[in-house]
């Protein structure tokens, strides 16, 4: 199953290498990273996700708790929470195509952010399925680049993950 | 009070009561060096190679419980301590290791001698730190020293480069009575309702057991453990790590488990309806094939490390804390139970492990005309009334030495057990004798281990630590030929050595005692002879029966009930291969 697991963490040099590489070495695997500091500049907070049975879950968790700098963590799969991601899509434009991307990305709520006669650069955030969705719906020969922030998320209700 | 960089960190050590720093110099600790050569309250011990000052350190640290404390220059020196540093780590041993590296300015340059010692040992410590600023240098040790001590102790390395210990740029210092670090918090006593289930399920038991392991030793909760064991009158087994913890020579005591462990232990472990495993960490070596696991247990488990408890085995009962402050309320609640254990479940329980026990499974060919190796255990132990500590290195003779030195007393037996690390044994006796100048140290090691770190008989004579090397001196990579003989229908791939040093001049050329001893008849007096040499180091170079196995054994993919034990005694005998 599919775990996003948000981790509060020293800003310190290293940290984030520390995480990267209780993945490696006990062999679990990482799906998406997305690292920024927060509004506290001593702590920084990553999400991640990762797939595994229940116990490689508890595992990964447990092991992630144990390095030092990890202060707290939580699984967000384990309640309910809002999922975003961010994704800008570099698209080949031709005449006769220019509007229907433009209707694409209205239906999808993006924004378009660049344009020059050959090409637009589409911004689209939600969850990461209506990211594919759009990938899904545009000619594969005329998309340029994707960029994808990776998953981040947060907790519905009142509580959170802070110290 | 101002200090530079390199006084800072050897006041602090001072602070902390470090008594013995075990290292290697080179250019990025010469300022460090330098402090260490103006004073005289922490004594270094320069050894002969970086291996052998983590070893040492730890064979300290596993002998006193203090951590153990190395210092090592950047590059070379650094990557030579990581086999220390990972030894220690696996079986949880504290330690702080000190390591040069280039200076701030030119890291990442590919300096001489320039190694990401954070980056290397980041897998194998518990925690390591880069300290940037002379100012930070006294918080960073005394953090360090903070960590590795505490919860699930282990090696943490503290990087320090070599312009902030610049002897020219002084700052005030203070050494920190305390640290807290906000992400750090272990768990010291367990959860009450676990604890009261737990006690529960014990006393409810057909066909207990308890199973403990190196959490006891580390933990300084041998007494809890032992008046635990009495109180319940339940059979006690031990892993590799744990031996000592409960006195090896009491009747309820059933031996070591796992694959190497007494008949009589794998099988109660098998049979059992309860476990509580205290302090121990469901190794492979103990479990044999998970599926076959104690198919009749609910298992309690008490672990301070939340990760330990169902990693590999799944439990009914965790509990995280402690041993010491959890088995003391455990003890509490079954004094105040109105359940008692059941005495006559008890009674046919114990009927059944002394049947097992019946088949003396350690037994071995005692008329044999060639010196058997667990026979020479058995007179070290005599000789040495029991009480010594033994170092061992990795092999046969490891095992031998864990199935025939009955310890009674925890911190005894002194052995690397999670990594396996052939080399340990002699830095290790060093560690220990220096920790414990009165008592006696034996290191049992073979012919192959002892060569990987040798050179510490140039340390050993330095610092006037007399140990006894009992070489169990087989011509085999035993423990690889055995498995070679099994499972590679004795293929014998590279599992010897054409050339083996002649070990009594090699001993002499270090300025020890060398001794061969190749009939069992003279085991014994040169045993006595050499722990009767009190201040010299010596070194038994033991000619074993090199066709001689580790039973009993339980083969890859095999449960505890399923051991291989040795067959028709006395079958073994060859002279000629002697
Ligand atoms: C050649 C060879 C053969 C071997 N054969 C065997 C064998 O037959 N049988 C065997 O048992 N081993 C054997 N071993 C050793 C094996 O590899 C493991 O090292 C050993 O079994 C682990 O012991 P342990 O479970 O006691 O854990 P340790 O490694 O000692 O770990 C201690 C556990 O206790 C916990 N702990 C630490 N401090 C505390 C505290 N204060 N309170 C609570 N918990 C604490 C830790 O978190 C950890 O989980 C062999 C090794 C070698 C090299
Ligand atoms: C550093 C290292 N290299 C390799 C091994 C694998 N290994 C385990 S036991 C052993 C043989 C040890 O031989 P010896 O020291 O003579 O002991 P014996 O088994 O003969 O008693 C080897 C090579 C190891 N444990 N450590
Ligand atoms: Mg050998």
């Amino acid at each position: 199953m599919r775990h996003i697991i948000s981790i509060l963490i020293e800003n310190e040099s290293g940290a984030l290498s520390r995480v990267a590489g209780l993945f490696s070495a006990r062999g679990y695997n990482i799906e998406s990273l997305a690292v920024a500091v927060t509004e506290d500049p001593s702590l920084s907070r990553i999400t991640l996700v990762t797939r595994g049975n229940e116990d490689i879950i508890e595992q990964i968790t447990k092991q992630l708790n144990k390095l030092i700098d990890v202060v707290k963590l939580i699984d967000l799969a384990e309640s309910d929470h809002i999922e975003r991601e961010l994704m800008m899509v570099k698209i080949k434009t031709s005449e006769h195509t220019r509007a229907e991307i433009r209707s694409l990305a209205d239906i999808f709520r993006g924004k378009i952010l660049d344009v020059t006669p050959t090409s637009y650069v589409v911004e689209i955030t939600g969850p990461s399925e209506k990211l594919d969705a759009f990938v899904a719906a545009i000619e594969p020969e005329t998309i340029v680049e994707v960029v994808r922030s990776g998953p981040t998320g947060i907790s519905r209700g009142e509580k959170g993950l802070h110290l | 009070m101002e200090l530079s960089g390199g006084q800072i960190l050897v006041q602090s050590l001072k602070d902390e009561g470090v008594e013995y720093i075990f290292g290697y110099p080179g250019g990025a600790v010469l300022h460090l060096y330098d402090a260490i050569f103006q004073q005289d309250d922490v004594k270094h011990i320069l050894v002969r190679h970086e291996q052998g000052a983590t070893h040492a350190a730890d064979g300290y640290a596993r002998a006193t419980g203090r951590p153990g404390v190395v210092l090592v220059t950047s590059g070379p020196g650094a990557t030579n301590a990581i086999t220390g540093i990972a030894t220690a780590y696996m079986d949880s041993i504290p330690m702080v290791v000190i390591s040069g590296q280039v200076s701030l300015p030119v890291i990442g340059s590919d300096a001489f001698q320039e190694v990401d010692m954070v980056g290397i040992s980041r897998p194998c410590v518990k925690h390591n730190f880069l300290v940037k600023d002379v100012t930070k240098i006294a918080e960073t040790i005394k953090k360090a020293f903070y960590i590795a001590t505490t919860g699930r102790p282990g090696p943490v390395v503290v990087d320090i480069p070599k312009d902030i210990t610049d002897p020219k740029i002084k700052v005030p210092y203070k050494y920190p009575k305390k640290v807290s670090i906000r992400s750090y918090n272990p768990a010291v006593s367990g959860h009450k309702g676990q604890i009261k289930k737990a006690v529960e399920l014990l006393l409810a038991a057909q066909k207990p057991v308890i199973y403990s392991g190196g959490g006891v030793v580390l933990g300084e909760a041998s007494a809890e453990l032992t008046e635990f064991c009495r109180l319940l009158g339940y059979p006690v087994t031990n892993t590799l790590m744990g031996l000592g913890a409960y006195p090896s020579t009491d009747k309820q005591f059933i031996g070591m488990l796992g694959m190497h462990g007494t008949y009589e232990a794998n099988m109660t472990m098998h049979d059992s309806d309860v476990i509580i495993a205290i302090g121990a960490r469901f190794d492979d070596r103990v479990t044999g094939k998970l599926d076959l696991f104690c198919p009749y247990a609910k298992i309690i488990h008490i672990d301070i490390d939340p990760a330990s408890i169902s990693k590999t085995v799944k439990v009914d009962i965790p509990i995280v804390g402690e041993v010491k402050p959890v088995l003391e309320q455990m003890m509490e609640l079954i004094k105040d139970s109105k359940h008692k254990p059941d005495k006559t479940a008890l009674e046919a329980w114990w009927q059944q492990i002394d049947q097992w026990r019946s088949l003396q499974c350690l037994e071995y060919d005692r008329d044999s005309l060639l010196i058997k190796p667990q026979y020479v255990i058995e007179q070290l132990y005599e000789v040495t009334k029991g009480d010594a500590y033994i170092t061992s290195d990795v092999g046969q003779h490891q095992m031998w030495a864990a199935q025939y030195y009955r310890f009674d007393k925890p911190r005894r037996w002194i052995n690397s057990g999670g990594l396996g690390t052939m080399g340990f044994g002699l830095p290790a006796a060093i560690g220990v004798k220096l920790a414990f100048p009165d008592a006696e140290v034996a290191c049992v090691t073979g012919e192959a281990s002892i060569q990987m770190c040798i050179q510490e008989l140039s340390t050993a004579l330095q610092y006037k630590t007399p140990i006894k090397i009992i070489n169990l001196n087989n011509r085999y990579m035993g423990m690889v030929r055995q498995w070679q003989e099994f499972s590679y229908e004795s293929r014998y791939s590279h599992s010897y050595m054409d050339t083996i040093p002649e070990f009594v001049q090699l001993a002499e050329a270090y300025g020890h005692v060398g001794m061969r001893i190749d009939k069992p008849e003279e085991v014994r007096p040169a045993l006595e002879k050499a722990f009767a040499m009190k201040d010299r180091t010596v070194f038994l170079d033991i000619i074993t029966d090199r066709t001689e196995n580790v039973y009993p054994m339980i083969e890859a993919g095999k449960g505890h009930h399923d051991m291989k034990l040795r067959v028709a005694l006395g079958t073994s005998i060859d002279r000629e291969l002697a």
